[in-house]
């Protein structure tokens, strides 16, 4: 298996209105690593995303998870992974052990198998108690973690976490960071997008700053944070962390100073 | 995926499925139940002892066989049209399986058998008030399973390509109000088309729907406006068709991908 769980080349997207949401993105994430995709909103973080996991078709460039061609063999690219979509999506009058039951079985997991699995991911996300409750009857928050517990049923190598932790209190949040170090300390590979830095930074061995669907910076955390001066962004009253600071930095320039 | 693996997937889709057609039952069996049994109270006991006899049957007798194709028909249709918009549009479910490694035949034999379950049940409920009101005649089992089957399959294909395309409820509404209802009426339902002037009987062999009743008309009756091979020749026909642009709709991921 390649020792990198994604390589993107080049990789390009123009919807059908003409939006450029991705500019050719260049990416590495490494095996095993805890990778945080920061940018503002409209950046081209979820675009990303959705190319890697099948669900937006690229307008050019390549794209590949653990080496496997991702265009080429879609489906065979698919099966190691899994995904934290950006917005709700769990249909509302099914059961919470269903809808967990029913993403194993989309990978070929018999339901035998999957229960006592989806069982274990429900205590261990906190929602055991939920498990004979419909998606409807359970808080935002909850429904996020719901869709941790699908998204971890088959057992990824590699997770897509679009914003997981938006609109989840910070007791909840916190828990959730705890589970997802459990995780990447059993080797898988988390790739994250937050609009939270101080998640990113408590997370995150690398980090990439995309703006305006271009790659800005990337590199270690230590590296990201060496980028720190001290000095806050123009007219901002600064208070926050040191990424936070690099980011609004990077973010602020336009793409052609890049 | 292995053989078995596509199976498991296959099978979720439909599980899934049953358990959604039961919890709602009363809006997706019912009301057919209720509409069949006012056209068997005014075509069959209040109208047809007027009509008397057509083709040598009785009136009622005569409009069985289509107004179970009607219920079939209109329900397999609309099983796969709704359930289709609704997992693309309204809760983004569909996402569940277009992120795993099912390939898109498998979603479509899923989606299909979903449409083919609603509708063949269906058919089968209207057949047993049927009951109630005259008896039946059989005059060939395997042609009406045969029609059954083609018909329900037909237009849970159709109803499926009209899922993956529509992009408002107006676009899911409109075929079977304005296009599915008068293609059945005018299919010969409640007359032979015999007895219309040339003109009309000819242009009546543009209506699938025609070469449909007729068909699963001969398997009770063994009377038919049509040759029974010319029938099953044009549902074949649909049903490739249909299939071919459906898994080329998915494959491409119109309508549903970015």
């Amino acid at each position: 298996m390649d020792a990198l769980a994604l390589k993107a080349t080049d990789l390009r997207k123009t919807y059908a209105d003409g939006t450029a949401a991705l500019k050719g993105v260049t990416l590495e994430v490494p095996k095993g690593d805890f990778f945080a995709l920061l940018g503002p909103n409209g950046a081209g973080k979820s675009t990303l995303i959705g190319i890697a996991t099948g669900l937006v078709i690229p307008t050019g460039g390549a794209l590949s998870i653990f080496g496997v061609d991702a265009f080429a063999r879609p489906e065979h690219a698919r099966r190691p992974v899994g995904v934290v979509p950006q917005n709700l999506n769990v249909h509302p009058f099914e059961k919470v052990i269903d809808i967990v039951v029913n993403q194993a079985g989309y990978y070929g997991i018999p339901r035998p198998v999957a229960l006592p699995r989806a069982d274990l991911i429900l205590k261990d996300i906190g929602l055991a108690d939920k498990r004979e409750n419909v998606a409807r009857e359970l808080s935002g928050g909850m429904q996020r973690r719901l869709m941790i517990a699908r998204a971890l049923v088959h057992e990824p190598e590699f997770l897509f976490l679009d914003e997981p932790t938006a609109g989840v209190d910070v007791e909840s949040r916190r828990a959730m960071w705890t589970y997802l170090k459990t995780l990447t300390a059993k080797g898988v590979t988390i790739l994250l997008t937050t609009h939270y830095l101080e998640e990113a930074e408590q997370l995150a061995k690398h980090v990439a700053v995309i703006n305006h669907g271009t790659i800005v910076a990337q590199g270690t955390l230590d590296e990201m944070l060496a980028m720190a001066d001290g000095h806050t962004p123009e007219g901002e009253a600064f208070r926050g962390g040191k990424l936070e600071e690099v980011y609004l930095k990077l973010t602020k320039q336009t793409p052609e100073q890049h | 995926m292995t053989a078995y693996e596509k199976w498991v997937a296959y099978y979720t889709i439909i599980r899934k499925e049953v358990v959604r057609l039961l919890r709602i039952w009363p809006q997706t069996f019912l009301p057919s139940l209720v509409t069949s049994t006012l056209y068997f109270l005014i075509f069959g006991a209040f109208l047809g002892s007027r009509i008397g006899l057509v083709h040598g049957v009785p009136y009622i007798m005569f409009v069985v066989p289509g107004l179970v194709m009607l219920s079939v028909v209109m329900n397999s249709y609309m099983n796969t049209s709704f359930v289709m918009f609704q997992s693309k549009f309204f809760m983004r479910t569909i996402d569940e399986i277009l992120v795993s490694p099912t390939p898109p035949w498998v979603l479509i034999a899923g989606y299909i058998s979903g449409g083919l379950i609603r509708g063949i049940v269906t058919g089968i409920l209207v057949l047993l008030v049927a009951l109630f009101f005259t008896h039946l005649v059989i005059h060939s089992v395997l042609i009406i399973v045969l029609f059954l089957l083609l018909s329900s399959l037909v237009f849970a294909l159709a109803g499926l390509v009209n899922g993956i395309y529509a992009k408002s409820m107006d676009a899911v509404n409109i075929v079977p109000t304005f296009v599915l209802q008068p293609l059945v009426y005018l299919g010969g339902i409640f007359y032979s088309t015999s007895s219309l002037p040339p003109f009309w009987a000819s242009l009546t062999r543009f209506d699938p729907l025609f070469y449909i009743i007729n068909g699963f008309r001969y398997g009770f009756l063994g009377i038919s406006d049509i040759a029974l091979w010319i029938s099953f020749a044009v549902l074949a026909g649909l049903v490739f068709v249909l299939a071919a642009m459906n898994l080329y709709l998915l494959k491409r991921g119109l309508g549903l991908k970015q």
